[in-house]
């Protein structure tokens, strides 16, 4: 169907596509229902990958053993998305696919070196998470693929997230952070750039030996925040320099 | 579509791209689950299905194919939180009552106020301030 026919969108928990339905700034009204799609909701390892379906709610991953032993800054960023009831529904596959620079499972993802698995009717491939968005609200899926999960290595050093909002629940990021502490640093950022991103440089610094604030003024380089109507871009690059700091001392070895 | 609601198998021919809130209003005629914001933010509309809490201002008719749909008429007209919200006057207007306590009566018997705290996150009450809310569901059970 997603071959064959245009404009039809892939709907899983309809968390966010029938937001925008109901307020009519949805431009597609077909839709192709995932949510039966048993063997999608799979959380598990394969190997040393831990491997989740696209179709895993944030209440699967946060009771996930797996990922609580894997990916632990994953079930902290599942906790703070909506409240209960759209944790109940809402899904790592549509967070991916709805690119949004502010979904919170994204930052988790690129700090993760994730790979995202897209399936079509004729193939399997995988994308590096890194790789996969190509601008705003753009990825390299094409219209005839699914995003069938996502696979995640062996991470070493300690992992850190954090979302800054109106409130915990229901507030859509205005900068979120999540970021790995390991001789080679990792570190993404949501809502500060079309897309979320990873911060190179920051990480190179950091991984020489620079001092925190000479991290934080490259990481202040490195975004690109605007201003919307959820914040403003020195309140965004101020708010995500403290994080750096922040995640630094958190994790520090004391 | 083929489901149950509160307990009786229901068969309607409704649109697959309806929204829950609106088959249960006005197909169904349970107009107990409110809507509020229509954009999953405020926790009015909450229903049950399979057992978890839902938005059903966001749920598509075709992803109830099959599930078990519980609503405040599900509960009856004596439920032991519905008397706890009456007592402890944890309703004003009264719009945000019937998802509040949809949410609640996931939380199993007496929680603790952290989990009340975290499991009606996604309500939203204008009118109590929430704590007569909390000491409704914290209350524990009067034997009938």
């Amino acid at each position: 169907m997603l071959r064959d026919e245009e404009g039809v969108v892939p709907l899983a928990g309809a968390t966010d596509l029938y937001v925008s339905l109901n307020f009519g700034t949805l431009e597609s009204r077909r839709f192709v229902n995932l949510w039966g799609l048993r063997p999608l909701r799979h959380i598990g390892m394969q190997g040393d990958r831990l491997v989740i379906g696209a179709l895993a709610t944030y209440t699967a991953i946060i009771r996930s053993r797996h990922v609580q032993r894997r990916l632990p800054m994953l079930v902290q960023a599942s906790r703070e998305i909506g409240g209960v009831q759209i944790q109940n529904r809402g899904t790592l596959g549509g967070n991916i696919a709805n690119a949004s620079p502010a979904g919170d499972t994204l930052p988790v993802l690129a700090a993760a070196d994730a790979v995202v698995v897209l399936r079509s009717a004729g193939e399997e491939r995988r994308v590096r998470f890194s790789d996969f968005y190509t601008g705003y609200r753009q990825s390299q899926r094409r219209p005839d693929e699914l995003i069938s999960g996502v696979e995640v290595g062996p991470i070493e050093g300690t992992q850190w997230f954090r979302k800054v909002g109106t409130r915990a629940a229901q507030a859509i990021s205005k900068v979120v952070m999540a970021a790995v502490r390991s001789p080679t640093p990792r570190i993404a950022l949501g809502s500060v750039a079309p897309t979320v991103i990873r911060l190179p440089r920051t990480e190179a610094a950091l991984g020489s030996g620079a001092g925190i604030d000479a991290a934080a003024r490259i990481l202040e380089s490195e975004i690109h925040p605007i201003d919307d109507l959820r914040s403003t871009s020195a309140y965004r690059r101020s708010v995500a320099s403290n994080l750096l700091r922040r995640f630094w001392s958190d994790s520090g070895p004391g | 579509m083929r489901f149950t609601l509160n307990g009786v198998p229901r068969d309607l021919a409704t649109h697959p791209a309806a929204r829950l809130l609106d088959v249960l209003r006005e197909e169904c005629g349970l107009t107990g689950t409110k809507e509020g914001c229509g954009e999953g933010e405020c926790g009015a509309c909450t229903v049950l299905i399979d057992g978890a809490a839902v938005c059903s201002c966001i749920i598509p008719a075709a992803q109830v194919e099959g599930a078990e749909v519980t609503t405040i008429e599900g509960l009856g007209t004596d439920h032991p939180l519905a008397r706890a919200f009456m007592d402890e006057v944890g309703a004003q207007c009264g719009i945000c009552t019937p998802g509040m306590i949809m949410a609640a009566v996931t939380l199993g018997p007496r929680p603790s106020l952290e989990k009340v705290r975290t499991g009606l996150a996604g309500n939203l009450c204008r009118c109590t301030g929430y704590e007569a809310i909390y000491r409704a569901i914290r209350k524990p059970p009067v034997a009938l």
